[in-house]
């Protein structure tokens, strides 16, 4: 196992020759899926961008956004990252199932937190007329925004799926992929919520 | 809602093909009824006739166990190619009817517009989505981890997935045949045509799932060839040692993770639209169609290249095997695919110059799209210099190259007057551009595509495709291919627009005649490829190559037996040099065997595949017909085998050392006993797969 374990999952270009590193194999897979969504996110950016002012006489972001509750989320997202590096910590330093889904379960509770203030938020502008069939501005926002809310929430239930993995194995080879793989991917999200945040309503209120 | 709403969704009499003619029997309503329902039969009695053929040969289990479960990278591409091949025979009728509608056009035809409309745009999504990429994915399959050294792709089970999606996505094209119709919006779905105002249909939406499917399958195979590439090459195999053909996977690999997002996108910003009321491309409240086109030909330019690429992978192939030769200018001709692949994400607006940007745009754009004409003409005279003073056989596959080479040259001349973006004006939509893309796509993939399925068909199946038929398919192509669209370059400029159904200018009348004929004989390579298959199956004895090396070439999968091995390499292979199995053949080390055998590991199969294309097929025929209640079973069914997936721990079976010990001194002594033949005598049944050596030397020196 030692030999068969990196010291991080970092993207690692070079060719791994006489033996096939199953975790170095497995996590490059993983960064260059992350490309390829980033691409997707990048693509859902551009459009925003372009129809950020096609609001058909209907409500723009001033109507529309709460920054307190976003503020919330923002906060949350970001605690969660911080909280799942200490789950892959405790995984590294052998600290023991519990203390891993510990960490783990923490996690969840703000990715759902961050989920709930959302969802309301969608509620909210939905009350107000801001619905996505109401102009290009609202479908480019609601195209983007719940794009990485279903990215969240499918990050919850992998995270789920994990710890009941991790009930019923221990912290096996593939239980700690796993988690070094929803390490990256829970990362990725967060970077693309900064990129929202400023973009999406600091740029929209400002 | 009533229940038979609820279960049926919008599915009801009106979507079977015959049901307009009883209603209103038109003479057209008939003619066009009849044609649908012809054809809506073949998909019935098609699938009938398998499953009956199936239970009664008693194959059930066979199919599972040894194909749809199966996660074998050689299996898995053979499946592909089996989608490619019924795909094709489908689309290229579609085609010839299209040329019949038109060769019979003025003053109306026997097509009603809206069939005629549907039929281009099978026909396009077909040929693009469910002949090319499943035919060149299938191939790469096959090819690839052989050609590196390896036993399988990084991810044996996502493969098979990919396989799935793809399958579910032919199987919508194949379904809305038979029930309800498909768009009319071409293979391109612009909106805001494709849009519910103008297009309230089952149509576009048979169209974005289908796509949607296979689109994500296809990002799933760019992944995970090239991590293949990236990180199993055999120890020793350098990337400048790669294989031309490896090379071009790795760039198609890379161009699906980039370009394949944007066709997602798209074609779910569109769904959106039609299911959920945004606007991102109606004509009303901010939407901007605009942005489609964009987004589109993000996806769809790439994708050319994508599609090409891999056949000038197996042209770098087959014409060094052919041509007793290495491949001349192997650098520069990695080079050119890289700067290809790296050109083909910056010419993507040259698909819509007069949608009315700026000047300059379009210039930037033009100027960038005469330039991939550069590292193309680099590989047209690395493939010439190739064969210079080489020992040239005509077989069918170097027969395919030649006909590629003038046509291509061609087809590449008419884009470089198309990337002009003042030309462009004046032929923009018209036949001119139908004439310059079939000329690209059908030497440029089709061929390359026919002619790896000829010079690797032995090592999937051991055993070589009859010659004088895959002969006659190949002229057949050639020349048919030439008849069916040079006239229309003439007619393009004669100012007659793509699409059209019917014309009321006699002028057009001889062009279209002599299109038709070429249509009949491409129709003709199609039944000859057929009869070729069935002939060598029938002969499939006298044409064995169990030696694994029918060609005399040079790369790594013609060391090994034909058909490969489940685990491909006995022992992996130490590579020293570029052409390593012909450096080994010079040295008198190909077939040495190895000093010991250990245990090998390999995947075990899994149904993950199949049933993620059956959820997938059910999901996407649930939103075409508003079946709400079967979308989300599929789509429960689908989180839970993904999830059920996750816990499964037994996935890699162990061969024992003994077996494979055994398997290999077997093939040695077939190696042994073989004839060697010389490469002017390959076609005869003496040749068995064992290269005449000396003459490698000779040509050596």
């Amino acid at each position: 196992m030692s030999e068969n374990t990196l010291d991080n999952p970092g993207l690692r270009l070079r060719a791994s020759y006489h033996h096939v590193n199953r975790e170095d194999e497995v996590n490059f897979g993983f960064w260059v899926f992350l490309m390829s969504d980033a691409i997707i996110f990048g693509l859902m950016f551009a459009t925003y961008a372009s129809m950020r002012h096609a609001t058909a006489g209907g409500p723009g972001p001033t109507q529309l956004f709460d920054i307190g509750s976003v503020a919330i989320q923002t906060g949350a997202l970001l605690l969660s990252s911080v909280v799942y590096g200490m789950a892959s910590l405790a995984m590294k330093y052998g600290s023991g199932c519990r203390s891993v889904i510990a960490w783990l379960v923490l996690t969840l509770l703000l990715g759902l937190t961050f989920l709930g203030f959302e969802v309301h938020d969608f509620l909210t502008m939905f009350a107000a007329g801001g619905g996505p069939d109401r102009s290009g501005f609202t479908s480019a926002f609601f195209g983007l925004v719940p794009l990485h809310g279903l990215h969240v929430t499918s990050g919850c239930l992998w995270m789920v799926v994990l710890i009941v993995q991790m009930l019923r194995y221990g912290i096996d080879d593939d239980v700690r992929l796993g988690v070094q793989r929803l390490a990256l991917f829970w990362h990725f999200l967060d970077i693309v919520w900064i990129v929202i945040f400023s973009l999406v309503y600091l740029g929209g209120l400002a | 809602m009533s229940l038979t709403q609820f279960i049926f969704g919008r599915l009801d009499l009106h979507s079977l093909p015959f049901w307009a003619m009883i209603e209103h029997p038109t003479l057209q309503n008939i003619v066009n009824g009849v044609i649908a329902t012809g054809a809506a039969s073949l998909v019935v009695i098609g699938a009938i006739a398998t499953v009956a053929l199936i239970t009664y040969f008693g194959q059930w289990r066979y199919l599972w166990t040894e194909w749809l479960t199966s996660v074998d990278h050689k299996r898995i591409g053979i499946m592909y190619i089996c989608i490619a091949f019924v795909m094709l025979a489908r689309a290229l009728i579609e085609a010839a009817l299209m040329r019949t509608q038109q060769a019979f056009g003025l003053g109306g035809g026997f097509l009603s517009p809206h069939h005629f409309g549907e039929l281009f745009t099978t026909h396009g999504t077909i040929m693009i989505f469910f002949m090319a990429m499943p035919f060149l994915i299938g191939l790469i399959n096959i090819v690839m981890p052989l050609q590196i050294g390896t036993r399988d792709v990084s991810f044996p089970v996502m493969n098979s997935v990919s396989l799935g999606l793809t399958m579910a996505g032919a199987a919508i094209v194949m379904i809305s045949l038979v029930v309800g119709r498909f768009s009319t919006g071409g293979w391109s779905g612009y909106p805001p045509y494709t849009e519910i105002t103008f297009n309230p249909g089952v149509g576009p939406d048979y169209w974005i799932w289908a796509v949607s499917l296979s689109g994500l399958g296809t990002m799933m195979t760019g992944i995970n060839f090239a991590v293949t590439i990236y990180k199993r090459r055999a120890p020793g195999m350098t990337l400048m040692r790669m294989p031309l053909f490896t090379w071009a996977a790795l760039c198609t690999s890379i161009l699906m993770i980039f370009a394949m997002p944007p066709l997602t996108v798209a074609t779910l910003m569109l769904a959106c639209d039609r299911y959920l009321g945004f606007h991102f491309f109606t004509n009303a409240a901010g939407g901007n169609m605009m942005n489609f086109a964009n987004l589109f030909w993000l996806f769809g330019h790439p994708e050319v290249y994508i599609l090409i690429l891999p056949a000038f992978g197996v042209y770098s192939e087959v014409i060094p095997a052919f041509s007793g030769k290495v491949l001349y200018g192997y650098t520069s001709l990695v080079l050119a695919t890289m700067a290809i692949a790296i050109l083909s994400f910056a010419v993507w607006l040259h698909h819509f110059f007069t949608m009315g940007q700026s000047a300059a745009v379009n210039a930037t754009f033009g100027i960038a799209t005469m330039l991939i004409g550069l590292p193309t003409g680099v590989k047209i005279y690395g493939w010439m210099l190739t064969m210079f003073r080489g020992r040239i056989r005509f077989t069918v596959p170097m027969v395919y190259s030649l006909a590629f080479m003038m046509l291509f040259v061609i087809g590449g001349l008419s884009g470089i007057i198309l990337a002009n973006p003042s030309i462009d004006y004046q032929v923009h939509n018209t036949l001119f551009l139908v004439a310059h893309f079939h000329n690209m796509l059908i030497p440029g993939l089709l061929f390359g595509m026919l002619a790896g399925y000829h010079f690797w068909f032995p090592k999937a199946f051991g055993f070589r495709l009859n010659e004088r038929w895959g002969m006659a398919s190949a002229l057949c192509w050639i020349f048919g291919f030439m008849f069916a669209f040079f006239p229309l370059y003439a007619a393009g400029l004669l100012g007659f627009p793509r699409r059209t159904v019917a014309y009321y200018n006699p002028i057009y009348v001889p062009y279209f005649a002599i299109a038709e004929f070429g249509a009949l004989l491409v129709l003709t390579a199609l039944a000859c490829l057929v009869v070729q298959f069935v002939v060598s199956v029938v002969q499939r004895r006298e044409n064995r190559v169990p030696a694994g090396d029918p060609w005399n070439a040079n790369s790594l999968e013609w060391s090994v037996a034909c058909p490969a091995p489940d685990y491909d390499f006995a022992v992996l292979p130490e590579v020293t040099a570029r052409d390593a199995f012909m450096v080994a053949k010079e040295h008198g080390t190909a077939y040495l065997a190895p000093e010991r055998f250990t245990d090998i590991e390999m995947p075990r199969n899994s149904p993950l595949g199949f049933i993620l294309c059956v959820t997938g097929s059910c999901a996407a025929f649930g939103l075409v017909w508003h079946m709400w209640w079967l979308v989300a079973l599929a789509m429960l069914a689908t989180v839970g085998a993904m999830i059920w997936h996750g816990f499964v721990r037994d996935y890699e079976h162990i061969i024992p050392a003994d077996e494979i010990r055994r398997d290999y001194m077997r093939w040695l002594q077939v190696v042994t006993a073989a004839d060697p033949v010389a490469r002017d005598e390959e076609l005869v049944p003496r040749n068995t797969g064992l290269a005449d050596v000396h003459e490698t030397l000779e040509a050596a020196e």
